[in-house]
């Protein structure tokens, strides 16, 4: 009991996203989609969080990271006599490469991490706005060079037959195993290095903390996360294109976790099963969905201005997110005394 | 050699859109510390009124895309208003998801292939000035650009108002204890933000005459990478940085083989990265002074 109430941080949103998933698993199948992305996105959500959450520097980057992810795990697993008749320009290393489900996803998450590194090496220096202006040139140059260079993966095709592994099973156990790295990472003396850095970095400086090297630290872990997502991402719907993971992307997972409370994991899970679910419910009311016997269906296109309705009425209503950027606590009264100043 | 000076002019009107975006997007950062995503859709704003008033003559068109521009930049200042104390980046992500609301509503409204706009396409012709092919509009764009940043120079640097505004970008409490109307300031530093998103979709519409949902969007993106990389505490250097965007975005695309011309983007974000490692707080800031906005 003590030890499920020391880990509640982990244990609760644990616990939330088995609920989310066992439901989804016993819906039907267009809607079982919907339930496996919502899980994909926050896996997303996570790996943001990981470094905006602690560093408090935007990062209008991570997308690229989840497109390498996406791309890797797409090229090393679609069938190898297939390959050379849809992309003729594909590095042959490329074409002959076949890791399977779960290598592919390993392949994914270290190319993340790797070119998070190298990213990192010069950018990390940057705050603030400098440093969001320069991860958003990263993550146009990814978007530029994928797109036109076609020995390296699909150029301004779709990526195709990818198998669909992403089920309920995986999409799951990816989430869970992000959050339990995003919890394990903001327990270590890194992490509270760099959220001391985030509140005050002359301050930080001054007691001896390397705000450059654990910002580095924290934008690789994030990196291997957002690749693997990515590699989720491949194996959810079968296709990739480099549209599907460029900017779009980067302001609704960027949207998900401001939406759930900037600085808190808790938040980072809450937003994007909040933005996710509801960009999902609104996707099936386009097509028409009937709750408590009413039928509601909105008009094609809808879904977007809703989205953007919605996301923009929380934020303003609510500029602290939803959970106002605190981690869930423990729900129950608590019967002795309280220990010490909390947390 | 003409090449050489067809490209400086291309890149000067390009530069001088840009840096009237900049300008825009600089103004309301100065007495808001807010930067605006959505200024794009200002400008979208303006262009779909050029569109939709196709009918009517230049100057009721150019009128009416001006008070739409400047209806929707006083419209995001109301809406925006209780953002004043939140974090930069809540402030970033709700202007960022303003401007999804409406280009998607532009969308579903107009569709995403575009309409042709049909504004002063004449000023397309060329006209041939020492040797050199130059069109219409880039020598538009160009005087566009100086009347307007000269207009602004002169508010800003010889009048009352001007003078509030500039104290009020340095340091809003103070400038509000000592009496400078916050209100005004900040509706003000809006309205002349929407007169130039106007200015700017005008000149665009020339050039790219279709009336698109991400007309503004595309603007804005490399306008407010110049805003940082000029340095965005400082109004002059802002629109300095948005001018080199432009500026460099024409001559890299001129100096690109043509076969990698698909790789302009990274060209141009990759030296977007090089300058922000070197001069972190802006190219056109003087390192070791500090730096005062505006």
């Amino acid at each position: 009991m003590r030890w499920i109430r020391r880990h509640w941080e982990l244990i609760g949103p644990v616990l939330v996203v088995i609920l989310v998933a066992l439901i989804g698993s016993r819906t039907s199948d267009s809607l079982s989609l919907q339930f496996r992305s919502v899980l994909v996105f926050a896996t997303i959500a996570v790996a943001l969080h990981v470094f905006i959450g602690n560093s408090g520097v935007i990062s209008f980057g991570h997308i690229s990271f989840v497109a390498i992810g996406a791309f890797a795990a797409g090229i090393t697993t679609t069938k190898p006599e297939v390959k050379p008749l849809s992309f003729p320009e594909l590095f042959p290393f490329l074409a002959d490469l076949n890791l399977g489900n779960i290598g592919s996803l390993l392949l994914a998450a270290a190319l993340g991490g790797i070119f998070a590194f190298l990213v990192g090496i010069p950018i990390m220096r940057l705050s603030g706005l400098s440093a969001g202006i320069a991860t958003f040139a990263v993550v146009i140059i990814t978007n530029n060079v994928f797109r036109n260079w076609e020995r390296i993966g699909p150029g301004a095709k779709t990526l195709t037959l990818i198998p669909e592994t992403t089920g309920f099973v995986q999409a799951t156990f990816g989430l869970l195993l992000a959050i339990l790295v995003a919890y394990g990472y903001q327990r270590t003396r890194h992490a509270r290095m760099l959220r001391a850095a985030r509140e005050d970095s002359a301050a930080a400086e001054s007691v001896g903390v390397n705000v450059y090297r654990q910002r580095l630290l924290a934008f690789t872990i994030s990196g291997v996360l957002a690749g693997f997502a990515g590699g989720l991402l491949a194996h959810l719907v079968g296709t990739v294109t480099t549209q599907q993971v460029f900017l779009d992307l980067t302001f609704i997972t960027l949207a998900m976790i401001v939406v759930g409370g900037i600085g808190s994991l808790w938040g980072a899970i809450v937003g994007a099963l909040f933005v996710a679910g509801l960009n999902s419910f609104l996707a099936e009311a386009e097509r028409g969905v009937s709750i408590a016997s009413m039928d509601i269906s909105f008009p094609t296109g809808t879904r977007l201005v809703a989205l953007g309705v919605i996301m923009t009425v929380a934020l303003l209503f609510r500029p602290e997110g939803l959970t106002g950027g605190r981690e869930l606590r423990w729900p129950f009264r608590s019967v002795r005394p309280r220990e010490g100043q909390g947390a | 050699m003409t090449e050489l000076f067809q490209s400086l002019a291309d890149g000067i009107a390009l530069g001088s859109t840009y840096a009237l975006a900049a300008l825009g997007i600089g103004l309301v950062f100065g007495v808001m510390r807010l930067v605006n995503f959505a200024y794009g859709e200002v400008i979208t704003a303006a262009a779909y009124t050029l569109l939709l008033t196709k009918d009517l003559p230049v100057w009721a068109r150019a009128l009416l895309a001006i008070v739409a521009a400047i209806v929707l930049s006083l419209m995001m200042e109301f809406v925006f208003r209780p953002l004043r104390k939140a974090t930069p980046a809540t402030m970033l992500v709700t202007t960022f998801a303003i401007s999804f609301l409406l280009q998607n509503a532009a969308a579903l409204r107009f569709g995403t292939r575009g309409e042709a706009i049909n504004f002063l396409s004449g000023l397309n012709q060329a006209v041939t000035l020492a040797g050199v092919r130059v069109r219409y509009i880039t020598l538009v764009s160009i005087a566009v650009g100086a009347v307007l940043l000269a207009a602004t120079a002169f508010l800003l640097n010889r009048t009352d108002i001007g003078l509030k505004m500039r104290a009020a970008a340095a340091d809003f409490q103070t400038a509000r204890l000592l009496g400078v109307p916050a209100k005004t300031v900040i509706v003000l530093a809006f309205l002349m933000s929407g007169i130039l998103a106007a200015a700017v979709a005008m000149m665009l519409a020339v050039q790219r005459p279709l009336a698109t949902p991400t007309f503004g969007f595309l603007v804005v993106i490399p306008a407010l990478v110049g805003v940082v990389v000029g340095g965005l505490d400082r109004l002059l250097a802002a629109t300095a940085g948005g001018f080199v965007i432009g500026f460099a975005t024409v001559i890299l695309s001129d100096l690109l083989p043509s076969e990698s011309r698909v790789f302009l983007n990274s060209a141009l974000f990759g030296l977007v990265i090089v300058v922000l490692l070197l001069k972190p707080d802006g190219l056109f800031i003087r390192a070791g002074r500090s730096a005062e906005r505006l």
